[in-house]
């Protein structure tokens, strides 16, 4: 903390907010508000003696609300910078009828109540995002009584509790009568691994994932309790102790040795006792198969750990994705794990995931490195496979810009488009939406496409399956069906492309046109996708490529959607197999009638499920095994869709009177 | 059209028996041979390896060839060697095409070498059909500069700043609270080492 504070090649921005990023890899515009401290940062010397005249008294956050501060204040002794604020929502002012005594008292005279934010706008190379984590807020798990029973504490309040530097200055004692807990109590994963999926929408009772850090903190906190008081009863109840990492199954080892109890089980139940503030937990200790009831002086929450909300900003400033439990997510998960989806922007530390201290040190140095190297290359080469803008075919109208995941196209209205090639990812999906044929993906041009649907579909159309199957999860999941060995029937042909949202309904409908029996338009899960979420395009042009095959009396089902992420050959092997099925069910007549049905119409681009502005009652339909069942859709849900039964993606909604008319 | 008359190279990799085990690779080559705009097929036992490359090279300015597309494995697994030896032969890299004719069929059709070989015809001829009309293309260059913003000054931040400094980077480090130290100032003692977090 200190280093970095006095290193001549950092300058530290406390107190202070990104509001701002443009630009692209290597060259970054960034605007950051530094908030007016009221102090002026190069002037303090932390002398400290303004607090005491403060007549404000507030809970010092940084002790847990434990103990107070005052409203000018310094979040603690070794704060860096080690500089005073003032909170000027709290202060009284600098009106000497209302205070203005901490002026007074200011020897160096450095409190300026005059000062405003200032915004500073910094030129840089590449980001790193360390946005860090938050802990769960326990309200909603209420049956622990963390809002009913003072003794009852988190994790975060215990470690401010047995610190040196803490409100008790290293006494450990329990909140309601400052006496020393002799029986003790932990309660893991509270927060984590609480929820089943799909059992609270709202995630209002913690999450399904675990936190990685709260097993070896009790274990830590358990050994902290046995060094300082040798006496202490210490019980801790979980789900399973996660004890993989180097030195920890030694340190458990340790803590059990020391006698802490490890109970498997968490309480279902804690009832407090007014009079003396002792806890009764009630616990199934899995282990036995028995009820048990414990009684404890103190219990402590080991909390979860939940993204932080000031992430969600950043990400929408930078483009980045995230994973469905909220967290950041990498450019891939095992090969480019600090690496964020877009270029020049690197992850790390508790923004990616949950994580302790050593893991949190081992992937910003990674990141660290992952940065130099760009910022070590005196030039960047971006791969030659961006959107082209032909000024010529270009009708203004916006679309391009409007799909486009990394807002790499400029528009304005009355104006040709434009795209910043170095920050376009390539993943055409522009070029799909724009209907006047006015972009050009370099390297995967319509062209290109259609050559290759020409030179599968001009023999014996009737034996293949067109898909066409994005480069980083579908086609890789294809890839890894081949390592495996999985054997499948023969008659897929593939056509690559960066991303499924670059697959032009026009390609289909060509397709279809040209014969194939069945098409298929493969892409990432939803939480995969490499562009953002540029595949949530491709289901809306399916859903409209859908309804228009309906209207001309094509069956639906020829068209499958469905993704496959690049670890699920089995998947991609099953699809095939379940694909190969419906391609033998298609006639020749059935073809045949196909392309007199499609002749001259009108690709279709929209369908009335997008245009949805609210809640609808619909059917959702399995495009694969025709399975249905009813739903509320929500176009603002951005979930995936999926049948429970065959688990395919491919699901259509239908709305109410689309249903009746099917049938 | 094609911007220029294309005259394409096809080179068949029988990858040991992973591809030729169930593909008629020799059936292969002919039927490439035989492709409009295709000047010449050549079939290697693995055309990764250095005498592969060094074919396709040679080939390359014995035939004058402008497009060159390997029947081999996934373009996710060779793509940038092929680029990489293609530009070595003159050619701009991005006229090279791959059909994935191991992953995405020898290793998948194993019992059935028949349908696995016309399958594979079918593979080539569509990268062949795509190799007509891909173009060269630039890869754009782009200045760096030299200066790196870290937002979150926890121990990650942190750390990230203090390495990058260190290799005589300019740093920004943003953080949102009047003190950098994030969650981890907060904790008393850290594990597996029981020492302190500040």
């Amino acid at each position: 903390m200190m280093d970095s504070g006095r290193h001549p090649n950092i300058e530290l921005m406390a107190h202070s907010e990104v509001e701002d990023v443009s630009g692209y890899v290597g060259n970054f515009q960034v605007r950051v508000r530094k908030k007016a401290r009221y102090v002026v940062e190069g002037e303090c010397t932390a002398c400290g003696d303004c607090a005491p005249v403060c007549p404000i008294v507030r809970p010092d956050e940084f002790q847990m609300g434990l103990s107070t501060r005052r409203a000018i204040y310094i979040p603690f002794p070794q704060a860096v910078p080690s500089a005073y604020l003032i909170n000027m929502e709290e202060c009284l002012g600098d009106n000497p009828i209302a205070c203005g005594k901490c002026l007074e008292a200011c020897d160096k005279k450095c409190i300026d109540f005059d000062m405003r934010d200032e915004i500073v706008e910094l030129q840089v190379g590449v980001i790193i995002v360390a946005t860090g984590m938050e802990v769960y807020d326990p309200t909603p798990l209420d049956e622990y009584g963390y809002t009913s029973h003072e003794n009852v504490i988190s994790t975060l309040e215990f470690e401010r509790l047995i610190s040196a530097g803490g409100p008790t200055e290293g006494h450990f004692v329990r909140p309601s009568d400052v006496t020393r807990p002799k029986r003790i109590g932990f309660v893991q994963c509270v927060g984590s691994r609480t929820a089943l999926s799909g059992s609270n929408p709202d995630g209002s009772k913690g999450n399904p994932y675990c936190s990685n850090i709260c097993c070896m903190n009790t274990v830590k906190d358990s050994l902290l309790l046995k060094d300082h008081y040798p006496g202490t009863d210490i019980t801790v109840f979980y789900i399973d102790i996660r004890a993989f990492g180097k030195g920890f199954e030694d340190l458990f080892m340790r803590s059990k040795a020391e006698g802490v109890k490890y109970i498997r089980g968490l309480p279902g139940e804690v009832v407090g006792d007014p009079e003396t503030g002792n806890l009764t937990a009630y616990v199934e200790n899995t282990t036995t198969g028995r009820l048990e009831t414990h009684e404890f002086d103190l219990l402590v929450l080991s909390l979860g750990a939940i993204p932080r909300k000031e992430t969600g900003l950043v990400r929408q400033l930078l483009s980045l994705s995230r994973t469905s439990d909220g967290f950041l997510m990498e450019a891939h998960p095992k090969l480019r794990p600090v690496d964020s989806p877009t270029r020049g922007v690197y992850i790390a530390g508790c923004a990616e995931s949950p994580k302790d201290v050593k893991d949190s040190v081992t992937q910003a140095s990674a990141a660290a490195a992952r940065a130099g190297i760009l910022l070590n290359s005196p030039r960047i080469t971006v791969e030659a496979i961006t959107a082209v803008v032909d000024p010529d075919l270009c009708k203004k109208c916006g679309l391009c810009a409007k799909v486009c995941p990394f807002s790499a196209i400029t528009w304005q209205k009355g104006e040709v488009a434009h795209v910043i090639s170095a920050a376009c990812a390539g993943c055409g999906t522009c070029a799909a939406e724009c209907t006047f044929d006015a972009i050009t993906m370099r390297h995967f041009t319509d062209q290109q496409i259609y050559a290759q649907i020409d030179a599968v579909l001009e023999q014996d159309s009737l034996e293949k399956i067109l898909c066409f199957a994005c480069n980083w999860c579908s086609y890789a999941g294809a890839d890894t069906a081949g390592t495996s060995r999985l054997q499948y029937p023969p008659n897929a042909r593939l056509i690559r492309t960066m991303c499924s949202g670059r697959v032009k309904p026009d390609f289909v409908w060509y397709s279809l046109q040209k014969g194939a029996p069945v098409v298929l338009v493969s892409g990432c899960h939803y939480a995969d996708c490499h562009y953002i979420d540029a595949n949530r395009n491709t289901v809306r042009r399916v859903d409209a490529l859908w309804q228009g095959l309906e209207k001309h009396g094509v069956r639906p089902e020829r068209l499958q959607l469905d993704w496959c992420s690049a670890a699920e050959g089995q998947k991609w092997a099953k699809i095939m197999r379940e694909l190969e099925e419906m391609r033998a069910a298609v006639t020749v007549q059935e073809a045949e009638e196909t392309k007199e049905a499609l002749k001259g119409k009108k690709v279709p681009v929209s369908s009335k499920v997008w245009r949805l502005k609210e809640p609808t009652p619909a059917t959702m339909r399995c495009m694969r095994c025709t399975h249905q069942w009813a739903t509320t859709f929500d176009l603002a849900v951005d979930e995936e869709r999926m049948c429970p039964v065959c688990r395919n993606n491919g699901v259509r909604v239908l709305l109410d009177g689309w249903e009746s008319q099917r049938r | 059209m094609p911007i220029d008359d294309p005259r394409i190279g096809v080179f068949v990799c029988d990858c040991g028996t992973n591809i030729a085990g169930s593909v008629d690779t020799d059936a292969l080559r002919a039927y490439a041979e035989a492709l409009p705009d295709v000047v010449v097929a050549v079939r290697n036992r693995y055309t990764c390896a250095d005498p592969g490359q060094q074919e396709i090279r040679r080939v390359v300015a014995e035939q004058k060839l402008n497009r060159v597309v390997v029947a081999s494995c996934s373009p996710r697994l060779h793509e940038p060697t092929f680029r990489d030896c293609v530009a070595q032969a003159g050619l701009n890299k991005y006229l090279f095409e791959m059909a994935n004719i191991r992953e995405h069929c020898s290793w998948v059709h194993i019992q059935d070498p028949s349908a696995a070989t016309k399958k594979a015809q079918d593979i080539v001829k569509a990268a062949v059909a795509r190799a007509r009309w891909l173009y060269p293309q630039e890869e754009e260059q782009l200045p760096v500069t030299d200066a790196t913003l870290i937002i979150g000054g926890g121990v990650a931040g942190i750390q990230a700043a203090l390495d990058l400094a260190d290799a005589g980077h300019q740093v920004y480090l943003v953080e949102q609270e009047p003190s950098i130290g994030g969650i981890m100032a907060q904790l008393d003692k850290t594990y597996p080492t029981m020492d302190c977090s500040i």
